[in-house]
């Protein structure tokens, strides 16, 4: 039974690194830009979180009313002013800032913060569950997060395929050139892309503050959980952001069923092991 | 006496340290058709890519209808009423050929052209509107090409090579609907390495050489041969 249980909870957690990952993945798909800050991105919203809470005393998903917003407005800006200047036909200079934007995040956390580690409390609501088989339950909070994953990606496929801000994203991506004789600005569309990212992580970022506790320097490792959860599913591919996460998921949980410290190792090695069998990933890019 | 749609002074253009055109001055009137013909890397492209704005490493004036459009960004000029259909159709692949359509008409000028006249002008391309635009034959995507570039009313249409790549006889349909295209007061610039079907489709030519003008005026008036020198530079 702990096995089973091992895999479900691992499925459900699957939900959580999906969310990590879609707006790795949108972004990369847009702009193909590698956003070494998105972990910290992360971890910045769940403080943001955590500042709304402290002042107004909202339950942490409530909270999302303002921080979803807020976010969104400073990764429109965030790109407007920062990524946009550096994107071009060479993708380092915007990996380079946006691994200096990483360092800052991390030690602006640390300033302003300290190094201590803060958790949003969402009540009995993290920890209730419900039994679905004799010895097997499940929590209602990993539950809410893994559905929101399959919300967010549903949402997120629909405005790629069937709205004009999609066609925007589409267009700029094949032919940047070519979408500017159509009047659309590219920098325009590159910021409403990073602010649909930024809302995402703000998702992501407050179900982590809510499933464990957070400190500024945790942001590298969501960036790995994201990066596998990408690969995995295939690059391009936001239905494959969910199954790679869900692989990391049931990788990591098995891991740690057989021993604890070998969890996170687990999820490496799985990644490790798609890679070399389907360098691209599961299923990479397909339309529609 | 009314000024002419566009008026290029001095237009000199660079790709970094190389110049590729090396001050242009003509003048082109509402309505007419303009060839631009030259040989291979005479700045045909570079000089359509300087007016609709692909090329901003530039100096001298573009007047459009009496503004100087030089400074202005693509995504700027094409609301002005410039559209370009450029060299070698280059379509959105991720994008179906209705999509493909729609976006050409993002700029929302009024005017003739819209989905049901495309339509009506290629009707095979309602036929397929719905299928990738790369699951087209080159014949079918050089339409999509046009059609995209007209859905945005334009008053100056920049058509780059039309013929690539495409068969003797495809080509032939695709300049018999030309005189529907421009027969709507629409001004062009031809660029084509068929000379004999370029002049033939024009009042007014252009020929360039490594950057500069070496012959224009009106193709009946100057000998072929006179064109075939100013084309090789004998
Ligand atoms: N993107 C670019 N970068 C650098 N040089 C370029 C670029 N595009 C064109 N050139 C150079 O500029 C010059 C003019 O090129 P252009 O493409 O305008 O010629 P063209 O007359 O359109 O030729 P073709 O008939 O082959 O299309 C050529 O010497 C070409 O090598
Ligand atoms: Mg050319």
């Amino acid at each position: 039974m702990d096995w089973v249980n091992a895999i479900i909870q691992g499925i459900l957690i699957g939900g959580l690194y999906a969310l990590f990952a879609a707006g790795l993945s949108l972004i990369f798909g847009v702009m193909r830009l590698v956003n070494i800050a998105h972990g910290d991105l992360i971890v910045a919203t769940a403080y943001l979180a955590w500042v709304i809470i402290k002042a107004t005393g909202v339950h942490p998903l409530v909270s999302l009313i303002f921080v979803l917003p807020i976010a969104a407005f400073i990764g429109y800006w965030l790109q407007i002013g920062i990524f946009n200047r550096v994107l071009g036909k060479d993708i380092l200079p915007p990996l380079l800032v946006s691994f200096g934007l990483s360092v800052i995040i991390q030690n602006g956390l640390l300033a302003t913060f300290t190094v201590d580690s803060h958790k949003l409390n969402a009540g009995v609501f993290e920890t209730s569950s419900f039994e679905i088989l004799p010895g097997i339950s499940m929590g209602y909070f990993p539950l809410l997060m893994f559905f929101t994953a399959i919300a967010v990606i549903i949402a997120l496929q629909y405005m790629f395929y069937h709205t004009s801000l999609g066609r925007a994203f589409r267009a700029t991506s094949d032919d940047t050139e070519v979408a500017l004789l159509m009047g659309l600005d590219n920098r325009k569309v590159y910021a409403w892309a990073m602010a649909i990212c930024l809302a995402v992580v703000a998702l992501a970022g407050v179900f982590l503050a809510i499933r464990s506790n957070f400190d500024p320097f945790m942001g590298p490792g969501r960036l790995i959980f994201g990066f596998e959860a990408v690969i995995i599913g295939g690059l391009g591919n936001l239905w494959g952001t969910l199954i790679g996460g869900v692989i990391l998921g049931v990788a990591q949980g098995l891991g740690a069923e057989l021993d604890p410290g070998w969890q996170v190792l687990a999820g490496h090695l799985a990644f490790l092991l798609v890679l070399a069998i389907r360098p691209r990933g599961l299923f990479p890019r397909i339309a529609g | 006496m009314s000024e002419p749609l566009l008026t290029i002074e001095h237009l000199e253009a660079a790709y970094g340290d190389a110049r590729a055109l090396h001050g242009l001055d003509f003048s082109l009137n509402a309505g007419e058709t303009l060839a631009l013909i030259g040989a291979n890397g005479a700045g045909k492209s570079t000089l359509l890519k300087s007016i609709c704005g692909l090329v901003s490493n530039k100096s001298g004036r573009v007047l459009f209808k009496g503004k100087d459009i030089a400074g202005l960004p693509a995504n700027e000029i094409v609301k002005q009423g410039i559209a370009l259909v450029p060299e070698g159709r280059r379509l959105f692949p991720s994008l179906s050929v209705e999509e493909n359509l729609i976006l050409g008409g993002k700029v929302k000028r009024p005017g003739h052209w819209s989905l049901d006249t495309i339509y009506s002008l290629f009707p095979i391309l309602k036929e397929k509107r719905h299928a990738p635009s790369t699951s087209l034959s080159g014949g079918q995507q050089q339409m999509v090409a046009i059609g995209r570039a007209l859905m945005s009313n334009p008053d100056l249409l920049l058509l780059d090579e039309l013929s690539l790549g495409l068969a003797p006889i495809i080509i032939k349909d695709i300049y018999e609907l030309l005189p529907k295209i421009t027969g709507n007061g629409v001004t062009a610039i031809l660029v084509e390495q068929d000379v004999t079907r370029a002049l033939h489709s024009a009042s007014h030519f252009i020929c360039l050489q490594e950057g500069h003008i070496s012959l224009s005026g009106d193709p009946k008036v100057h000998t072929r041969d006179a064109i075939t020198r100013a084309y090789f530079g004998t």
